[in-house]
């Protein structure tokens, strides 16, 4: 049995984020990292992989050549396999494109009965969430989005899906696409010996001609800038919102002093 | 002739996709609605809800033409009781290639955002996900730039047409960006919910509302997934969305969590508002995450937003900044929750919280 973990390497948001004078980001100024919820995702598998040693574990991700590096830590963790889909022909996609491109190489590396493919809800960067249902939809499979809790056992799973005001629990045919957030479990890191072995791991790299005989891509008008229904039209920082009054002190009498402005401004 | 997304001319009218969870229609539906009905008169075609149940009741329909329906689609199967990737996906895909709406809005709740882009994937057209602001006409839109961003509306050339423009934070709230869908349709988006205002409700106008049964082709084997039990939390959830008034608390009350969120419950009680907090002081595991404000909690815009201990990252920004007066007590003078606050003090929310409260009740009495 396979599972199929989708990652992808992304600007780390949460630390100094540059933005170009002409409103797109400077990704060049900004670290990298791996996708946040793709690294529970990943724990997810190699948690399966334990208690199931006939589970295979292969990594994918679409990205440029140094995504070489997240991959190569995916294999350090546990993963078995890595493959990296790079071309110039896939750049500037929408999640149309993308999950058109990412389901030519899914099928590549084979979806049998009882696979599992796994991608995280939501990439920080574009934070669409829309990658891992268009590639179920693609790939013809079930799926179900937001996992916080796996139970997998002679082979049926048993999933628990968030909602806003609760969960779900649903048992899904395989094989399957599951989304998963950082509720389910807490990444490992790599392992000493999985860094040693992680450039001994088979690694396959294709390019727009190693997939352009799938039915997801045939042409290049199906893939990256121009595969893509949605363009973007504008890009800017969002506004701050001009600085109010700072009160003076902080006792009874600031108090007062705020109480009574609300209250002739009939905020209160 | 066969289904073709690349056919923008044969599509028209805007519609709505109006969740319901156990028969009750979210909130969300109504906004979308509202907003819907602004798109659809600039446009000058109906708009629709599409409500997917079982037993669905034609009370709650006929009200959604009260928030601006011209037309509800009724599609009624006990396949669609609860909510299902497969038969929802089917449902919807099949009506649209049927209809052709130009444009399709769904709330970007946890099921909308499971439900969107499986559709858009299967109508072949593209989707803008958790949007925050629409428009079809550009001077609308133009005027929209003006006040949000830096862009020299004056001088930038726009193309005049009526394509949706579906504006989206991206980057974790450090860019928003503008998405168009010129060449497929339905120009589809999921919006974040709380964001659009629900107009009043038209009682007149629910009467009027045209509801059309849809002719539901469904079967048990279309669904891959069992659904074995929906769990809803047994504590009563917070209304942050619809609140006049939430107080929020961040890391500055960590010292003493208990003490903390006391303070903001009392001064939430004497402003008539619920307690909101900061994504920090809910991974802490101090409140539950229904109180969550921010790009991963909810979006609120209350009269009066107070921010006790709350650094102002722009995740947490993203969820209040378009609250009408923001209050901030914050012990570091440079904390960047300032820069977005109409009144702010620089001191310990343990000292201040307690003396504001004090400082309203008087008032309060003061006024009888
Ligand atoms: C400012 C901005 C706004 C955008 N808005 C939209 C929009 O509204 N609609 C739209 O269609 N596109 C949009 N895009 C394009 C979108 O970001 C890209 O298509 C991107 O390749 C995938 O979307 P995502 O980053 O949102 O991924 P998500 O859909 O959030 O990713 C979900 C999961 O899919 C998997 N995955 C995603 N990308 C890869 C990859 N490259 N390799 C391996 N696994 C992957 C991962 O497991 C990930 O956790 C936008 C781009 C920008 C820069
Ligand atoms: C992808 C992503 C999504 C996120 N989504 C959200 C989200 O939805 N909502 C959200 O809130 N965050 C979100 N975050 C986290 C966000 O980046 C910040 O880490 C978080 O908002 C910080 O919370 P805070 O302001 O409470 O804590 P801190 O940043 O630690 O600030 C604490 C503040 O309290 C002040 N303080 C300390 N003691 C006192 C005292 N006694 N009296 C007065 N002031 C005091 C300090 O000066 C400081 O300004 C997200 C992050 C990421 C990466």
């Amino acid at each position: 049995m396979k599972i199929i973990v989708c990652v992808k390497q992304v600007p780390d948001t949460s630390g100094v984020v540059a933005v170009k004078a002409d409103g797109t980001m400077d990704r060049a100024a900004m670290a990298t990292i791996s996708n946040p919820d793709d690294m529970n995702a990943l724990e997810a598998a190699l948690q399966i992989k334990e208690t199931n040693p006939d589970v295979k574990v292969c990594v994918v991700s679409m990205g440029p050549p140094p995504t070489e590096s997240m991959l190569r830590e995916c294999l350090a963790m546990g993963a078995d396999e890595a493959y990296l889909v790079s071309a110039r022909e896939f750049g500037g996609a929408d999640t149309w494109a993308t999950s058109n491109t990412l389901t030519a190489a899914i099928e590549k590396i084979g979806v049998d009965k009882g696979d599992i493919v796994m991608c995280g809800r939501q990439a920080i960067d574009g934070d669409t969430a829309q990658v891992g249902p268009q590639i179920a939809e693609k790939l013809g499979l079930p799926q179900v989005t937001y996992v916080t809790a796996i139970d997998y056992k002679d082979g049926e799973l048993t999933v628990r899906r968030e909602l806003e005001d609760g969960y779900m629990t649903i048992k899904v045919q395989t094989p399957c696409v599951l989304t998963c957030i950082k509720e389910l479990n807490t990444p490992r890191y790599m392992s000493v010996s999985g860094i040693m072995d992680c450039y001994a791991k088979p690694y396959t790299m294709w390019d727009f001609n190693a997939l352009i005989d799938s039915k997801w891509i045939g042409a290049v008008e199906n893939v990256g800038l121009k595969g893509s229904p949605t363009q973007v039209y504008k890009s800017f920082s969002p506004p701050v919102k001009g600085a109010g009054t700072m009160l003076e002190g902080a006792d009874k009498a600031t108090c007062e002093k705020l109480v009574s402005i609300l209250g002739e401004k009939h905020i209160i | 002739m066969a289904y073709n997304s690349k056919d923008t001319a044969a599509f028209k009218g805007v519609w709505v996709f109006c969740e319901q969870r156990d028969g009750v229609i979210l909130g969300t539906g109504y906004q979308l609605l509202s907003e819907g009905r602004k798109l659809a008169d600039d446009l000058g075609v109906e708009l629709c809800g599409v409500l997917l149940g079982s037993d669905v009741n034609e009370t709650y329909a006929k009200a959604l033409g009260g928030y601006g329906a011209d037309r509800v689609y009724i599609c009624d199967h006990p396949l669609l009781k609860d909510y299902t990737t497969d038969a929802y996906t089917k449902v919807l895909c099949d009506l649209v290639e049927e209809k052709k709406p130009e444009v399709f809005l769904i709330g970007a709740t946890n099921i909308g955002r499971d439900l969107g882009p499986r559709v858009a994937a299967r109508l072949h057209t593209g989707l803008t996900a958790d949007c925050t602001h629409l428009d079809v006409d550009v001077e609308k839109y133009k005027a929209f730039l003006k006040t949000t961003s830096t862009i020299d509306v004056d001088n930038t050339p726009f193309e005049d047409n009526k394509n949706l423009k579906m504006t989206r934070p991206a980057f974790g709230g450090h860019l928003m960006a503008t998405i168009v869908c010129p060449d497929y349709r339905p120009q589809m988006s999921t919006v974040r919910p709380g964001v659009m205002q629900t107009q009043a409700f038209d009682e007149a106008k629910s009467q009027q509302t045209v509801l059309e049964k849809v002719d539901v082709k469904l079967d048990a084997s279309d669904i891959h997934v069992d659904l074995i039990e929906i769990k809803k939390s047994a504590k009563k959830l917070v209304d942050l969305i619809g609140a006049d008034v939430v107080v929020a608390v961040g890391r500055g009350i960590s010292s003493n969590p208990t003490r903390g969120i006391e303070i903001a419950e009392e001064l939430a009680n004497v402003l008539g508002g619920v307690v909101g907090a900061s994504r920090a002081i809910v991974d802490a595991g101090f409140i539950s995450a229904d109180h969550q404000v921010g790009q991963t909690g909810k979006t609120v815009h209350p009269k009066i937003y107070v921010a006790l201990g709350i650094s102002g990252a722009i995740q947490h920004l993203a969820g209040m900044q378009d609250s009408e007066c923001i209050i901030s007590v914050n012990k570091n003078a440079a904390a960047p929750i300032f820069d977005v606050s109409t009144y702010g003090i620089t001191g310990d929310l343990f000292k201040v919280g307690p003396m504001l409260t004090e400082a309203i009740k008087a008032f309060k009495a003061s006024k009888g």
